[in-house]
C-alpha cells in the first residue's frame, strides 16, 4: 500500500472551518452568569499613577468590579522572568505605567457593552514622567530609568567569543562595518486574544480557558503569579484558534488577569481583546540595533565577525524572553563557515509595547544585518554579490557541520541550493531586467539572501545568557521533549492526542498521515484531537506550536508512538495468525503475514483482543492499546563551559533572489520576480508545506515593505488601526516562484525539518540588498516605505 | 419607520439561513455580535471591528456587508445569510468550498467565512470575471496566513479560469 505521508493529502481541518463550524476560543459556550471584562489601558507611556477613583463606576447596574493594581497585587505574585533583575510586571500596572496601552485597571460586568459604559466613568489621575523611547539612548545615564531598582536600562550584557577574532581582524584585508536597524511588527492573527476563566474557592484552583500557543514553560509561570501548584490551573485551549505566528503566547497575562477577576468576584469571567487593544498592546517583535564588522580577505573570504546587538523588548521582560536574542545563538554565521566571531549580546528596556515572540524569533534581524554585511562587502571589494556568498558558504562535506557558537547543521548543500535557484536563466533573466531598466534610466536592483533555518529550540538556550559559573551552579538546561499519544478503540479506531496547539498549520492532517501509514490504515481513519486540556492531557515545558518544532518534534513523537503500537499489535497478531512477528506487517487495513499475505485479520479484531480478551495476549504483555511517543533528541546538550550552543535540532537552508525596481512616480518598491529555494529535508505534506512557506513569504513582504510599529518621540503610538497599520492584501504579495531540494535530516527518524520561518528571515534581508543595489546606497531601513525611499533616493540625489 | 429607545432592549426579529430567528438586543447592539452571541451563529468572526479585515461578512438580502459595520436593527425584517447557509444539509461542501479545500486555501479559517460569503455575492452577479476582478474583490479581505497564493488559486477553479 503506497504511503501517505510525503504526498499531498487536502487537510482534514477544511470542511468545518469552511462551513462555520470552527469551535475558536470566542465561539466556545461559557457558564450562564459569565462576568465580561473590559480592560483600561494608559494613555501615557511612562508616568506614575496618582489615583484611581472606580465610585461612579461601581454605582452603575450591571458593574460588579474594578479591579486596580493594588488589589491583584494582594492575591498574586509578579511573573517571573528569564534574567535575575528586578523588573516586576503584574497583570495590571502597579503604582506606574511604563507603555502607553498598559493595563492599568480592569472592570468587570454583566456584559462587555456595559463593562466599556462603566470604564469612562473610572477617573485615574497620572502624572507623566519623561519616556525612555529610542534604546541607544535608553542605554545612556541619562535617559529616564523605567525599572528604578534595576538601576539601569540595559538590564542584560553578555560578550561572546569564538575563535580567534583579534587575530582574524588584525590579518584581514579589510575591516567592514555597519549599523543596521530593524523596526518592530506583528504578525497580528485575524483573531485577537480570548482568556476566560474561574475560580473555585473550595481548593483554591482556577479553570482557565485561553487562545495560547505555548510553549507551555510559560504555564508555571502563570501558576506561580496566581500562588498555586501547577495542576490547580488548570488550562484549557481551544480546537480552533484564527492564527497565532508567535503572538499568542502574549495572552498568559490575561490569563491571569481574568482569573484573578474570577476570584475577586466569584463568577467565571471572560474577556475578548479588540483590534484596538491588540495593536497598541499585545505584542510585538523586538526592534535591534545591530553594530556588525567582518574582517575580510580582497577575495571576499569573511575571517571574523564582531556584532553588537542591542534588542528592544519595550516595557517589561515577559518569558521567554530575550528569547529573539538567543534563539539564533548557535547559528549566528548563518550559512556561512566563519571560525571566528565575536558576538555581544545588550537587552535594553524601552517605554514601548512589551516584545515577545514572533514568527521567525530572531532570524530576520540577525539575517538583515549579515546579509546587508554580506552585500556590503561585495560592494567594497568590488566583487559580485553572489561570488562573496559562494565564497563563504559551508561546504557540502562539512555536514554535521559545528558552528563557530555551537549549531550542529544536521545536512545540507548550501552550493547545490544556490547553483540550483540562480541556474536555468533565472539569474540571467533578472540582469537582464536590471540592464534594461538601467539603460533606460529607472532604479533595479537584484537582491539575494542565504538563510539557515532553525527548528525546534533546544530548552537549554536561553541559559546562554548566563555566565557559565551561574549555569553551573544553577544545573544544566537543555533538550526539549515532544509527546504524542496513540489509542486504539476496541472496534479498531484510533485516535490521537498531540503537544501541540492549533493556529492553522494542519497538524491534525499531517499526525493523522503519520499514524495512517504507521498502522497501515487511511488518514480518514485516523481521529486527531487537538484541543488541550493541561489537567488531562500530556504535555512538557517544550509543548505548544512554536519555532517549528513540530516536523522535528511532535511528527517524530507520532511517529514513535504509532510504531510502538504496530509492534505491540504485530506480536498480538502473530500469536493468533500462528506466525513469528517479524513476519507481521500492517497493511490495507489488516494485519498479515508477511510471506502469506492470505493468512490475515482484521485490523479491529486484532484490536478487539487486547480490550476484550487479555487472556489471548502474548505472555506478559501489558493489555491496553494506548501508547505514548517520547522523543527527546541527544543532540540537544546544554550549552558548554564555553558558551557553544546547538540551539536548535534541525538546520533548514533557504536562498532568496529577488528583483525589485522603484517606481519613478510613487517611489513604491516593486516586486518584478522572487524565487525562493528551500532545502527542507523531507517534507511531510507538499501541499502544507507549500502554504506555510508563501505565507511565511507574505509576512516577509509585510516586514520589508508595510509593516510598523511606530511610536513617536514622546512614547505616543501611532498605528493603532489596520489603516495605519499596513497589513498586505492580495494585491501587495507578489508571486513567488518556490524551488526544492531534499537533504534529509540524520537527526529525526523523518528526515524532515522546519520551513515555515525561513522566509520571515529571508524576505526582508533579500529585498533590503535589492534596494541597496538599485539605489546604491548603505543603509536602508526596512519596511521601505515610498516615504524611505524617497528620502534616500533625495539624499543619493536621485530624485528628479 | 420604527423608532426605539436608545436604553431600551427590543425585539429584532430576522431571516437567518432560511430560518426565522428574533431575539432581545440593545440599539447599539453589532450584527456580528447579534449573529453570534444572540443568535448562536459562530460562524461569523469578528477581526477588526472598524471594517478593514472582512472576517465578519455576511450577506444582508443577498449583498455582502461587513456586520462589524451593521447594527442588529439593521437587519430587522431582512434575509441574512452567513457561511453556516453554504454547504447542503449532508454538510457537502459546495463548489467553492471545495476548490478552497483543494488549494489549501485557508490555514486558520479564521477569515474564510467572510472571504466566502464575498465571493458568493460577487460570483451571483458576475459569474464569470476575470483575474483581476477577482484579485479586486479578495483585497477587500486580510489573510495573514496563506499569502493569498491558494485563496486565488481557488478563486480561478472555482470560475474557471484555467
Amino acid at each position: 500500500m503506497s504511503k501517505r505521508l510525503g504526498t499531498r493529502v487536502v487537510r482534514k481541518e477544511d470542511p468545518a472551518l469552511l462551513s462555520g463550524r470552527g469551535r475558536y476560543a470566542d465561539d466556545l459556550p461559557v457558564p450562564a452568569g459569565t462576568l465580561h471584562a473590559h480592560v483600561i489601558r494608559s494613555p501615557h507611556p511612562h508616568a506614575d499613577i496618582v489615583s484611581i477613583d472606580a465610585t461612579a463606576a461601581l454605582a452603575m447596574e450591571g458593574v460588579w468590579a474594578v479591579i486596580t493594581g493594588v488589589d491583584i497585587k494582594k492575591i498574586s505574585d509578579p511573573f517571573l522572568v528569564a534574567l535575575k533583575s528586578p523588573i516586576h510586571q503584574w497583570s495590571l500596572a502597579v503604582d506606574r505605567v511604563r507603555f502607553a496601552g498598559e493595563p492599568v485597571a480592569l472592570v468587570v460586568a454583566e456584559n462587555r457593552y456595559l463593562a466599556e459604559d462603566a470604564a469612562e466613568a473610572v477617573a485615574i489621575e497620572y502624572t507623566p514622567r519623561e519616556a525612555a523611547i529610542d534604546p541607544v539612548e535608553a542605554c545612556k545615564k541619562s535617559s529616564p530609568l523605567l525599572h528604578a531598582e534595576a538601576k539601569t536600562n540595559e538590564i542584560s550584557v553578555r560578550t561572546f567569543r569564538y575563535g580567534d577574532t583579534k587575530c582574524a581582524f588584525e590579518t584581514a584585508d579589510k575591516v567592514i562595518k555597519l549599523t543596521v536597524d530593524f523596526h518592530r511588527l506583528s504578525f497580528t492573527p485575524m483573531e485577537c486574544f480570548v482568556a476566560v476563566a474561574s475560580h473555585n474557592p473550595a481548593d483554591d484552583s482556577y479553570d482557565c480557558m485561553a487562545n495560547f500557543q505555548g510553549p507551555f514553560s510559560t504555564h508555571p509561570v502563570m501558576a506561580r503569579a496566581l500562588r498555586v501548584p501547577g495542576p490547580k490551573m488548570r488550562l484549557r485551549i481551544p480546537p480552533d484558534s484564527g492564527g497565532s505566528f508567535g503572538i499568542k503566547l502574549s495572552v498568559f497575562p490575561y490569563v491571569v488577569l481574568t482569573a484573578l477577576a474570577a476570584k475577586i468576584t466569584g463568577r467565571t469571567v471572560k474577556w475578548v481583546e479588540d483590534r484596538a487593544e491588540h495593536l497598541l498592546a499585545a505584542s510585538t517583535g523586538p526592534n535591534r540595533v545591530t553594530e556588525i564588522e567582518a574582517a575580510v580577505t580582497k577575495d571576499g573570504k569573511i575571517l571574523g565577525l564582531r556584532m553588537d546587538q542591542l534588542e528592544d523588548y519595550g516595557a517589561f521582560l515577559r518569558a521567554p524572553m530575550p528569547g529573539p536574542l538567543y534563539r539564533m545563538h548557535g547559528a549566528i554565521t548563518g550559512g556561512y563557515d566563519i571560525a571566528n566571531i565575536d558576538v555581544t549580546n545588550r537587552v535594553v528596556l524601552t517605554n514601548k509595547m512589551p516584545a515577545s515572540l514572533i514568527r521567525g524569533f530572531g532570524g530576520p534581524q540577525l539575517y538583515l544585518a549579515l546579509e546587508r554585511m554580506v552585500q556590503r562587502i561585495a560592494i567594497e571589494l568590488g566583487l559580485e554579490h553572489l561570488d562573496v556568498i559562494r565564497r563563504n558558504l559551508v561546504q557540502p562535506e562539512k555536514f554535521p557541520y559545528r558552528a563557530a557558537a555551537g549549531g550542529l547543521y544536521d545536512s545540507g548543500d548550501y552550493p547545490r541550493a544556490v547553483e540550483t535557484a540562480v541556474g536555468d536563466g533565472r539569474l540571467d533573466y533578472l540582469k537582464k531586467r536590471r540592464d534594461e531598466a538601467r539603460e533606460a534610466g529607472r532604479k533595479y536592483g537584484i537582491g539575494f539572501a542565504v538563510v539557515v533555518e532553525p527548528a525546534m529550540s533546544n530548552m537549554g538556550y536561553l541559559s546562554t545568557l548566563l555566565t557559565p559559573e551561574t549555569r553551573e551552579k544553577a544545573g544544566p538546561k537543555n533538550g526539549a521533549t515532544s509527546m504524542v499519544t496513540v489509542n486504539v478503540d476496541p472496534l479498531g479506531a484510533v485516535s490521537v492526542t498531540a503537544d501541540v496547539t492549533v493556529q492553522g498549520q494542519g497538524h491534525e492532517t499531517v499526525l493523522s498521515q503519520i499514524v495512517a501509514d504507521r498502522l497501515g490504515l487511511q488518514p480518514g481513519d485516523i481521529d486527531v484531537t487537538l484541543e488541550m486540556d493541561t489537567a488531562k492531557d500530556q504535555w512538557s515545558i517544550a509543548a505548544g506550536t512554536y519555532s517549528c518544532r513540530f516536523t522535528p518534534g511532535t511528527a517524530v513523537a507520532a511517529h514513535m508512538a504509532a510504531g510502538q503500537l504496530a509492534d505491540k499489535l504485530k506480536r498480538i497478531a502473530a500469536k493468533q495468525l500462528n506466525v513469528m512477528a517479524a513476519d507481521v506487517e500492517l497493511a490495507d487495513g489488516k494485519i498479515r503475514s508477511i510471506s502469506n499475505p492470505d493468512n490475515a485479520l482484521p485490523f479491529g479484531r486484532v484490536a478487539g483482543t487486547s480490550h476484550w480478551s487479555p487472556v489471548m495476549l502474548p505472555d506478559g504483555m501489558v493489555p491496553a492499546l494506548s501508547e505514548t511517543g517520547v522523543w527527546n533528541p541527544p543532540e540537544l546538550e546544554p550549552p558548554s563551559s564555553d558558551d557553544r550552543i546547538n540551539t536548535s535540532l534541525t538546520y533548514g537552508f533557504v536562498f532568496d533572489m529577488c528583483g525589485i525596481e522603484i517606481d519613478p512616480v510613487t517611489y513604491q518598491v516593486k516586486v518584478d520576480r522572487y524565487t525562493s529555494m528551500h532545502d527542507a529535508g523531507k517534507i511531510l505534506n507538499p501541499l502544507i508545506a507549500d502554504g506555510q512557506m508563501r505565507g511565511a513569504f507574505a509576512q516577509g513582504i509585510a516586514c520589508a515593505l508595510y509593516e510598523e510599529f511606530v511610536t513617536n518621540e514622546e512614547g505616543a503610538f501611532l498605528t493603532g488601526t489596520f489603516a495605519d497599520y499596513l497589513v498586505p492584501t492580495v494585491s501587495e504579495v507578489p508571486p513567488v516562484e518556490m524551488l526544492h531540494i531534499e537533504s534529509p535530516s540524520p537527526f529525526t527518524p523523518l528526515g524532515a525539518k522546519g520551513l515555515a520561518e525561513g522566509n520571515c528571515m529571508s524576505v526582508p534581508a533579500c529585498i533590503a540588498n535589492a534596494i541597496a543595489d538599485a539605489l546604491g546606497v548603505k543603509d536602508v531601513r526596512l519596511p521601505a516605505t515610498p516615504r524611505r525611499i524617497h528620502a534616500l533616493m533625495a539624499s543619493n540625489g536621485g530624485v528628479r | 419607520m420604527r423608532r426605539v429607545n436608545k436604553d431600551e432592549k427590543s425585539r429584532i426579529s430576522l431571516t437567518l439561513n432560511g430560518r426565522k430567528m428574533a431575539a432581545e438586543a440593545e440599539p447599539r447592539m453589532l450584527l456580528s455580535d447579534f449573529l453570534r452571541h444572540s443568535l448562536g451563529a459562530t460562524g461569523t468572526h469578528v477581526g477588526c471591528e472598524h471594517g478593514v479585515c472582512g472576517c465578519c461578512t455576511v450577506q444582508i438580502d443577498g449583498t455582502a456587508v461587513r456586520s462589524c459595520l451593521t447594527l442588529a436593527m439593521q437587519a430587522e425584517g431582512r434575509d441574512v445569510k452567513t457561511v453556516e447557509s453554504l454547504a447542503g444539509p449532508n454538510g457537502r461542501l459546495n463548489t467553492l468550498q471545495q476548490a478552497f479545500q483543494k488549494h489549501h486555501a485557508l490555514q486558520c479559517g479564521f477569515c474564510t467565512p467572510g472571504i466566502l460569503m464575498s465571493f458568493t455575492d460577487f460570483l451571483s452577479r458576475n459569474p464569470k470575471p476575470t483575474e483581476e476582478e477577482l484579485r479586486e474583490v479578495l483585497s477587500g479581505h486580510i489573510c495573514r496566513c496563506t499569502g493569498y497564493a491558494g485563496i486565488m488559486a481557488a478563486l480561478k477553479e472555482a470560475v474557471g479560469i484555467s
